[in-house]
């Protein structure tokens, strides 16, 4: 078990659509959504990607859930600067079908993924739930070219029945406004 | 390399060559993007003395700049003293501009200010001489605040060179209630490995949707509407099934139309009633509303009777009014290209309109859009088979000879999955690369 860490009080802001930081408090014992198990979670996301479970992945996300990768360093809103991916819960689905396609050609052939997801931190914690600050790398390999991501993401997470749901995603690639071949694997 | 390039295309065709070798590509950089009016970007992205905004033509970096006196100046980003770039970063803004190597220091409009050390240079040295500076490119012209420049001192000047298309350039404006526009919402940075023509050469693609972009295609028609959307989603679907529209829609009822020195776009497209779901959506209700307003009923039926996709204009833009989109293209190497894509916000327009502008550049131009990426696979791997031996000769005979002339000088395709466009491009490569100039002496291709 890890350590319990106590949240900070004060919390960088992901987006302007971040709930409102409440005054941030440790969590007592007992509570759900600790360190450990937040950590646990991202690592099977990682994992679920990995392995291209992308319809399992999908099941991770509440219903009105969004995932946001943007154009800019410190982007403020997905609305008003374009992203290199915005998907409300509609076009998640939609992108996620699509990625079980065989007529997607430019997953043809397809690629081979491997995540790290380390230094994760909780920034937030509210009730159930939590925003959740990690690191990631992302190696995609593809015909014959091996490409690699990292930067930090920013999990909201929710416990609904017992179960963690990610009720946004954010994920701040460090050259998210280079120049950038296709992207077709979500980070 | 031999002068006659005419051996590059035999009726309907055009060779391999022009997209995979070396040579051919720096005599481009030279006669193409060394003479045409190439776009820099619009007046909007330097509104204050001192903004700039650091680009290319071509491969030369240039810097558009806001001078002291409220002029545009667009000058080479490069020091006269050891050629370094000076301005490192791509916009700001700035008193003056310093190398980091000496620290020559620059006015605004590039010429030389201070250089430390003065007393060390040769005699006749002197601040003031104008070779001593950020050098101006030799012509700097805008069309209504799109900024336009040509490194050649002479030749046709930018509305001849414009012609017809000026038309699509005021579309973009026209449909802004105040008529006005202004750069916004960041810019998307794609790349792929392949030749910069292949880009332009879909554009106007009427043939490829529905085939290249089918797994969007069927992933849009299989989603459900019930699910959550805050709007963003909805418009990317909603171009998504637009794409899947059957062969005799794009065969038929879309149209192809060319203009001398290459430009083309493909109009009578989708109306604003289907693309913006009109009048039971909102923010085009407001839109309208706004639009009446401001022009008059009549002006603004006009104007929303402008119905064009992708207007370009040869040899590095290409811009789409309805939903404000420019794109630039940037050639990096003979198979490597860089586009960079910019939105626009319509002053006096509901702000919805501007999120669902973001909403369409998402899925349409963004690097991880479930449309754009199946194209990039594409160029990608056209690059890959004309590399090889083999298919020397690429048929670009669809519609061939039976374009329809134009009243205004240019030729219509019989259908609009005809490919006069690339017919009519590489008519003005020709004449680019045989004689620095876009006017094709002989119509090889076509």
């Amino acid at each position: 078990m890890a350590r319990k860490q106590k949240p900070r009080a004060k919390i960088s802001a992901p987006s302007r659509r971040r709930v409102a930081p409440p005054r941030a408090r440790a969590q007592r014992a007992g509570t759900a959504l600790d360190l450990h198990r937040c950590a646990q979670f991202l690592e099977h996301e990682a994992r679920l990607l990995d392995e291209s479970k992308f319809d399992d992945w999908l099941k991770l996300f509440t219903a009105d859930a969004w995932y946001w990768v943007p154009s800019e360093p410190d982007q403020a809103d997905p609305h008003e600067t374009v992203s290199l991916i915005y998907d409300d819960r509609r076009l998640l689905e939609t992108r996620v079908r699509r990625l079980a396609s065989p007529r997607m050609y430019s997953q043809e052939p397809r690629s081979r993924t491997s995540r790290v997801v380390a230094n994760a931190t909780i920034e937030d914690v509210e009730g159930r739930a939590a925003t959740v600050r990690s690191k990631f790398l992302m190696i995609e390999y593809r015909r014959e070219q091996q490409r690699l991501f990292t930067g930090t993401s920013w999990h909201r997470l929710v416990l609904i029945d017992g179960a963690i749901k990610i009720a946004w995603k954010r994920v701040d690639l460090v050259n998210c406004d280079a120049p950038l071949d296709g992207i077709t694997q979500p980070f | 390399m031999t002068e006659d390039f005419s051996r590059f295309f035999k009726p309907g065709c055009v060779h391999r060559q022009l997209y995979t070798d070396p040579a051919i590509f720096e005599l481009e950089m030279a006669r193409i993007f060394g003479q045409a009016w190439v776009y820099i970007g619009h007046e909007s992205q330097v509104k204050k003395p001192g903004d700039y905004f650091a680009t290319q033509i071509g491969r030369h970096p240039v810097v558009m700049v806001r001078d002291p006196e409220g002029g545009l100046r667009v000058i080479r980003n490069q020091c006269a003293h050891r050629g370094a770039m000076v301005v490192a970063t791509d916009k700001g803004n700035a008193d003056e501009f310093t190398c980091c190597y000496h620290g020559w220091t620059y006015h605004l409009d590039g010429r030389l200010k201070a250089v430390p050390l003065n007393h060390g240079y040769p005699r006749d040295f002197k601040v003031g001489d104008p070779s001593m500076s950020m050098q101006s490119v030799a012509r700097v012209k805008s069309y209504r605040g799109f900024i336009f420049a040509s490194e050649a001192a002479d030749g046709p000047d930018l509305e001849e060179s414009l012609g017809h298309m000026t038309t699509s350039l005021d579309d973009m404006i026209d449909r802004a209630p105040d008529g006005e526009i202004e750069a916004a919402g960041g810019v998307f940075k794609h790349a792929y490995d392949g030749n910069w023509k292949v880009y332009f050469e879909n554009l106007c693609d009427a043939a490829h949707p529905l085939f290249a972009h089918r797994s969007s295609i069927e992933a849009s028609q299989a989603q459900s509407d019930d699910v959550h959307s805050d709007g963003s989603g909805e418009i990317a679907i909603r171009q998504m099934r637009q794409n899947g529209a059957p062969y005799s829609f794009w065969e038929s009822q879309v149209g192809i139309w060319t203009y001398p020195s290459g430009h083309s776009y493909l109009g009578d497209y989708h109306d604003d009633s289907k693309l913006v779901a009109a009048m039971k959506d909102s923010a085009f209700r407001d839109y309208l509303t706004a639009l009446e307003k401001k022009k008059g009923k009549k002006e603004a039926q006009r104007i929303l009777e402008v119905r064009r996709w992708n207007s370009n204009i040869y040899p590095n833009v290409s811009l789409m009014s309805q939903f404000q989109q420019l794109r630039v293209v940037h050639p990096i190497s003979v198979n490597r290209t860089v586009v960079h894509t910019y939105n626009f916000r319509m002053k006096g327009a509901p702000e919805q309109m501007f999120r669902n502008t973001i909403a369409f550049a998402n899925i349409v131009n963004g690097t991880g859009s479930l449309v754009l990426t199946d194209d990039l696979e594409i160029y990608n791997r056209i690059d890959m088979g004309l590399s090889s031996y083999g298919a020397e000769w690429l048929q670009i005979g669809r519609g061939y000879q039976s374009d329809i002339p134009d009243a205004h000088g240019g030729r219509k395709g019989i259908n609009s999955t005809s490919e006069v466009y690339i017919r009519n491009m590489l008519d003005a490569w020709q004449g680019y690369m045989s004689n620095g100039r876009s006017a094709p002496a002989a119509r090889a291709a076509s």
